[in-house]
């Protein structure tokens, strides 16, 4: 009895208050990951003041500042979750949670292209799927809008969300584009079909189809969305996998001087020198290595390696359950390190990369002075599973370490009640 | 996110399993005893690869029943563990395999795959893990549709998994007979079969059967789901009395009925019940059920409410085959947590093991246990890497019948063996060397012992 007593108040511990205000922190001697060309600081401090870093280095003063000794416990960036719906759907199975693709049309045969379609516009703070993502070290996510049936290969727009409960997204919007055999139903069963499309909407952005023919397809508001990317050098993060897809993908964005990014790239190995040349950020799920589809024959778990290898930066998402199992991404990073990756090149794909790649590396991404304190304490290495993280600080604030997950856990870890004793059902357990 | 939610949901949909009466029977057993011959048919073919003793010195060896030896050694021999305990003298013509600084354990058994059945590539035409014709199909058996070139087997077998259960889906209330098989590469599945193991039985609770027959006559609903499943078992007890009975006076045996013989193994103990379900309440409901009609339920599959009911699957003996973090993607996997594998391994004679019903999963089953390990440390469970490596060997093959085959590193049986680089319990293991009743046949380092399926000859292109 003694044992579950202890596990008990050891969880009532962990109960920070909700709403905490930002207070001037000093991490005292970290193994500081700074993610930035500072590399690790063994023995390091960190100084948070109003919610942003204000000094790392060693012997820093406190001046007031209240002191955590991290006793050389790793300290990182709060990580990237992947290109995720968190927020934008709560059930998976559940439509009427979902908010992440918009059909207009039909049905495939009915394309509506809306790049208007600005999915952070549906993002849900209150969200369940938040704090489970935080108690993974979790702070910031690309949301993304999905192609489908009865819209077409341009999904819309998304955006980075930080996890601490704010409503807005930071930096860029972000415009999503499927290509390849999971998006060729949507371009009349081919993937060529996907070019002729890409084409016409270049041509609708620069007029040069009016905006009342009958073959036009973008509104108004589309074209002047599509010229940001087009024109302009908004960031357009394709979802391919095919390398034969991707070298077609190359020659179409440097004909039109496009910024873009690929999420997949299950075969982009292939082509590695070239993406490194043309500076596309690729971001891999590095555990896909089967032959899911044809497009991704190639597979390999030396995807992320051979990338880093040949100069491409890399960053990870990940084709399973991306929003719920957000956690997950660093798993991923950690097996394209047992693979190969520079373990600092793992690190940077879920705090560097992604904040460079989507505008936001001047606030998050990376430890260094000004930016903002997204900050996760680890009881060991970060990129592995047999690891967790033991806090969380977004914008300075101590998060608590707490979810609807690790209540079901309490309500649950303790032995039945006994109602011939008078003990209540667990539905009266007190909430925290 | 929809295609992915496809994936999951078509996933989530799959699931079955076999009891075995192991004997020490020599390889291509066939354990034809069923009173109506049913396992006779399509009998295992499996041959052992033959090999020479191999002595692996001075590794940590985590034996599978609890036991953790430091710099021990392990000899296997004649297909089988011969002997594990410090300074064992190598038989002439043996192997030696230096295993100081690396661990090691049995061969891993996952009890929930639907390699072949949905392999890859997921084209429309490989599509055979779901028989959704109808919501009660037990006469249908996994091993016909499973396509052995599927390549998740061989990526699995570089994860250490030595045996594994292949399941019909879960779209049916009764889904069918799973297979168990030795992941060794073969042209047939007959080939892999392994020899002697019992048949398993996929059934599904919940959402996935009454989503799929709906609007298609039903269930519609979960009280629908009950009705299907006690109208399948009352036929089944009526053809167990008349076959019984048949044998008794010496009267003709009814029809054989493919449906009728597969419950009918079920209620004489000799198939072994898997069932797909999340909540505790309907785990609490199928308990009924087999009480009802006096049938034992092996494993609950998935179970991400298993914690809400641990002490009661341990009281009665059933296993639960969980994922280590997998939740929310529809509403029946909504309360799952990452502790569900700790709680449920707390209670005394638990039953805990982590499942895949991946593809990728199946490669990394050693690290959904760390993850399951390092989330009951942050609860104050402190699990050790003895304990936990049962979640993946000893009580998976409990769980498939197999326990006294394999699943422990124990002198007798199968040499099914994993060395890795270090402990397994980490996102940095390798298996460095897998084998399989004594032959490797698998080697990270010697691309000459890496299976390598049909499918994959000769594409993509230089690799």
């Amino acid at each position: 009895m003694n044992r579950w007593l202890t596990i008990g108040l050891f969880g009532f511990a962990l109960a920070l208050p909700l709403g905490a205000a930002a207070q001037d922190l000093l991490i005292r001697n970290a193994t500081v990951y700074t993610a930035s060309s500072h590399g690790t600081l063994k023995g390091a401090d960190v100084l948070i003041r109003a919610g942003r870093i204000a000094a790392v280095g060693t012997g820093l003063a406190a001046g007031g500042a209240s002191v955590l000794d991290a006793q050389g416990q790793a300290l990182t960036p709060a990580l990237f979750g992947g290109i995720t719906h968190i927020g934008l759907e709560e059930v998976s199975g559940e439509a009427a949670t979902r908010d992440a693709g918009l059909a207009l049309g039909a049905d495939a045969h009915h394309m509506v292209v809306r790049p208007e379609f600005d999915v952070t516009l549906a993002y849900n703070p209150a969200s369940v799927l938040l704090p489970v993502a935080r108690m993974g070290g979790i702070g910031f996510t690309l949301l993304s809008a999905d192609a489908g049936a009865g819209g077409s290969i341009v999904g819309g727009q998304g955006g980075i969300v930080r996890l601490d409960g704010s409503s807005d997204p930071i930096g860029p919007r972000v415009l999503f584009i499927s290509l390849g055999s999971s998006a060729a139903s949507l371009t009349g069963t081919s993937r060529a079909g996907q070019w002729l499309l890409l084409d016409r909407f270049v041509a609708e952005t620069h007029g040069r189809i009016p905006v009342d023919s009958p073959h036009a397809r973008l509104t108004p508001e589309g074209r002047r969305v599509m010229a940001g990317y087009i024109d302009r050098g908004g960031r357009i993060v394709f979802r391919v996998e095919r390398a034969a897809d991707i070298r077609q993908l190359l020659a179409w964005s440097q004909r039109h001087h496009l910024e873009i990014a690929i999420a997949g790239g299950a075969e982009a190995w292939q082509l590695a020198a070239q993406l490194a040349a043309a500076k596309v950020p690729v971001f891999v799920d590095p555990l896909a290595n089967l032959p899911s589809d044809f497009d991704q024959i190639g597979a390999t778990m030396d995807n992320a390696a051979r990338l880093h290898a040949a100069g491409v930066e890399v960053g990870f998402s990940q084709a399973g359950d991306a929003s719920h199992n957000a956690r997950k991404l660093r798993q991923l990073a950690g097996n394209a390190v047992a693979n190969g990756l520079p373990w600092e090149a793992g690190l940077a794909g879920l705090t560097r990369v992604p904040a460079e790649a989507f505008g936001v590396a001047g606030q998050l991404g990376s430890i260094e002075v000004g930016k903002r304190a997204d900050l996760v304490l680890w009881n060991g290495d970060p990129l592995d599973v047999a690891h967790t993280a033991t806090q969380i600080w977004l914008g300075g604030i101590a998060l608590p370490m707490r979810s609807r997950q690790t209540e079901l856990r309490d309500r649950y870890m303790t032995p039945p009640p006994d109602r011939a004793a008078g003990q209540l059902p667990r539905a009266y357990s007190p909430r925290r | 996110m929809l295609r992915t939610l496809i994936a999951v949901l078509a996933t989530a949909l799959l699931a079955s399993c076999a009891p075995t009466r192991a004997t020490r029977a020599p390889a291509p057993a066939a354990a034809a005893d069923d009173a109506d011959g049913a396992s006779a048919a399509f009998a295992s073919t499996y041959r052992a690869v033959s090999a020479a003793p191999v002595l692996i010195s001075g590794a940590t060896v985590l034996i599978g029943d609890g036991q953790r030896l430091e710099g021990a050694d392990v000899l296997l021999q004649d297909g089988r563990i011969a002997a594990v305990g410090r300074q064992l003298s190598a038989p002439a013509g043996a192997l030696r395999v230096d295993g100081t600084g690396k661990w090691v354990t049995p061969g891993l058994i996952d009890v929930h795959s639907h390699l072949g059945v949905y392999p890859s590539p997921g084209m429309r035409a490989h599509s055979d893990g779901n028989e959704m014709t109808a919501p009660v199909t037990p006469n249908v058996w996994a091993e016909h549709s499973v396509w052995p070139q599927d390549p998740g087997f061989a990526t699995a077998l570089a994860g250490g998994i030595t045996t594994l259960q292949i399941l019909p889906g879960s779209a049916n209330l009764i889904g069918g007979r799973g297979v168990t098989l030795k992941n060794v590469a073969a042209t047939t599945v007959q080939d892999m079969k392994f020899p002697g193991a019992p048949y398993g039985l996929k059934m599904a609770c919940g959402e996935n059967p009454k989503r799929v027959y709906g609007q298609r006559g039903g269930p519609a609903t979960r009280m629908g789901n009950v009705a299907g499943y006690r109208a399948a078992f009352i036929d089944a007890a009526e053809y167990a009395h008349k076959r019984q009975e048949a044998a008794d006076k010496g009267k003709d045996a009814p029809k054989r009925d493919l449906k009728l013989d597969t419950l009918a193994g079920v209620l004489d103990g000799d198939i072994l019940v898997h069932i797909h379900c999340y909540r505790a309440d309907e785990m609490a409901q199928m308990l009924d059920l087999a009480r009802e009609f006096d049938f034992r339920i092996t494993a609950f599959h998935h179970g991400v409410e298993a914690y809400k009911i641990a002490d009661r699957l341990a009281a009665e003996g059933v296993c639960g085959a969980l994922w280590a973090d997998w939740w929310g993607f529809k509403m029946e996997a909504f309360d799952g947590i990452q502790e569900n594998i700790a709680l449920v391994d707390r209670p005394a004679r638990s039953c805990a093991i982590v499942h895949s019903d991946s593809e990728e999963g199946i490669q990394r089953l050693n690290q959904e246990a760390a993850k399951a390990i390092a989330a009951g440390q942050r609860a104050g469970i402190e699990i050790t890497p003895e304990r936990a490596i049962r979640w993946l060997t000893a009580n998976a093959a409990r769980a498939l019948g197999i326990q006294d085959r394999t699943g422990t590193l124990e002198p007798g049986k199968m040499a099914d063996v994993v060395l890795w680089n270090g402990t397994p319990f980490s996102v940095y293991a390798h298996a460095e060397r897998v084998w399989i009743d004594g032959a490797l046949l698998y080697d990270r380092n010697d691309p000459a012992r890496q299976p390598v399926s049909d499918f994959m000859l000769g594409q993509g292109g230089a690799r």
